[in-house]
């Protein structure tokens, strides 16, 4: 069983279409989740308006089972891709929506205050003092927005759609495990390929006093408290 | 829509559907908080080494966040590869969401374990507790607030993530979607998601008391020493 599944792992031309796939509809829908996401959480963040519908609805989205929610959908409106994007989108606004909202609380007041005291604008200190210093909670909501995406994708191929998924779903079809571990063990790299990445680009991007400032303090969450 | 309605509630007053409705509900219970019990276990064995061997905090937690990474189904159907179980097996879920929830778990309890204050320690000690009673007498109870939090994200997401079984043919609710997916029947479907959300919402409303219960100083009106640590 594993020599045949190394088999098909060494055989690019087998999966590396699928993987393509399954990149290219997790980034469309995290682009999206975060363009509808990333503002309103902004909004909540500075106005202190919705907090607690934000944060029951976040809460209660947590135990929203994906499958229900995929294959719904797809009775509704009868085609896989829509249904596929629209289901993934709403998986993944609230990781985000959390991680903005959570990153903007996350700001010390006297901070702010100091900002304002040497003449910033509302939108100079939230552009230059809150978003850099909420970089890291931000961060880390889309990270698990983008988990949350790879493993959702995969369900998804139940409804049809193509990526990864597919391997798995066909595989159970026809009795051939081989195919599902393949599948199975891409997903599993692609999933830790794509947050390692992530993680990067957050290294690159949280400022360097930001990211001093959180590594000599208690180790304040970034990935797990804001999910 | 009154239609829709009416098929729900037919569905739901046939008495082979409920018998039917009242197993998957039973057996998703156990699927999902079965695991949530071996993952406090885990984690807190993980949480006392990982407190008193310092070197071994950053691995502990690197693997956890590793594993949390894998999506469920891909692990689903990666452990009978390992482990040598047979794939339509309720066990590779029971393992599988042990993983999570330890994983997700471990990090929380050995950073709640390690901010016990020392004087808090000391006094224990001069006390006459020995290290193993110190550690379930003292040191476990002010991390029941964090191990709470951690608990309830723990038991909601594996309530949703138990659903996914049914397409590797593991019972539970998730039956519900596949079934009324195959059928062309939503309202199985949303009777499925209403179970799950209410299942979540009991769940989590009983760990809210068991925090309670567990934490009666909390409720004298002064903050625990652990007190801001809470998530």
């Amino acid at each position: 069983v594993i020599a045949a599944a190394v088999e098909y792992l060494l055989d690019p031309g087998f999966w590396l279409g699928r993987v393509v796939e399954h990149v290219r509809i997790t980034f469309v829908a995290l682009g999206l989740a975060i363009l509808v996401a990333f503002p309103l959480g902004l909004y909540v963040g500075e106005t202190g308006r919705g907090a607690t519908v934000l944060v029951g609805f976040t809460n209660a989205m947590r135990a929203l089972p994906t499958l229900g929610l995929v294959t719904f959908l797809y009775l509704i409106l009868r085609d896989t891709y829509v249904t596929a994007v629209l289901g993934l989108v709403v998986l993944a606004v609230p990781p985000v929506l959390a991680g903005t909202y959570s990153g903007l609380q996350a700001c010390d007041e006297g901070v702010t205050d100091a900002a304002q005291g040497v003449g910033m604008s509302r939108w100079q200190r939230l552009s230059r003092v809150k978003l850099p210093i909420a970089t890291p909670i931000l961060f880390g909501g889309i990270r698990n927005a983008l988990l949350q995406l790879v493993a959702t994708a995969t369900v998804a191929a139940y409804i049809g759609l193509g990526g990864l998924g597919r391997l798995l779903i066909d595989g159970l079809a026809v009795q051939d495990y081989p195919q599902m571990l393949t599948g199975a063990v891409l997903t599993a790299l692609l999933a830790i390929v794509l947050d390692l990445l992530f993680a990067a680009v957050q290294r690159a991007t949280v400022p360097t006093g930001v990211a001093l400032a959180a590594a000599g303090g208690t180790q304040s969450d970034t990935k797990g408290d804001n999910e | 829509m009154g239609d829709f309605v009416d098929t729900i509630i037919r569905f739901l007053s046939n008495p082979n559907n409920q018998d039917r409705l009242l197993r998957m509900v039973t057996q998703h219970v156990y699927l999902a908080l079965l695991p949530v019990v071996f993952g406090i276990v885990f984690a807190i064995g993980l949480g006392w080494i990982g407190t008193r061997v310092p070197g071994l905090r950053t691995p502990t937690v690197m693997v956890g966040n590793l594993l949390y990474t894998v999506p469920s189904l891909a692990l689903f159907v990666i452990l009978p590869g390992i482990i040598g179980t047979r794939i339509l097996n309720p066990i590779n879920v029971v393992i599988a969401l042990t993983i999570y929830s330890t994983a997700l778990l471990v990090r929380p309890v050995i950073d709640a374990l390690g901010s016990v204050p020392g004087d808090v320690l000391a006094s224990a000690t001069a006390m006459g507790y020995r290290p193993v009673r110190r550690f379930f007498a003292v040191e476990l109870p002010l991390a029941v607030p964090v191990l709470t939090a951690g608990t309830r994200v723990a038991s909601a997401s594996n309530i949703s993530m138990v659903s996914v079984g049914a397409l590797i043919g593991v019972g539970g609710l998730g039956v519900l979607f596949t079934d009324g997916y195959s059928r062309g029947f939503p309202g199985e479907i949303v009777i499925g998601i209403v179970l799950t959300l209410l299942l979540a919402l009991t769940v989590d409303f009983l760990l809210v008391l068991l925090r309670w219960w567990f934490t009666p100083w909390q409720r004298a009106g002064r903050s625990s020493p652990a007190g801001g640590e809470q998530v």
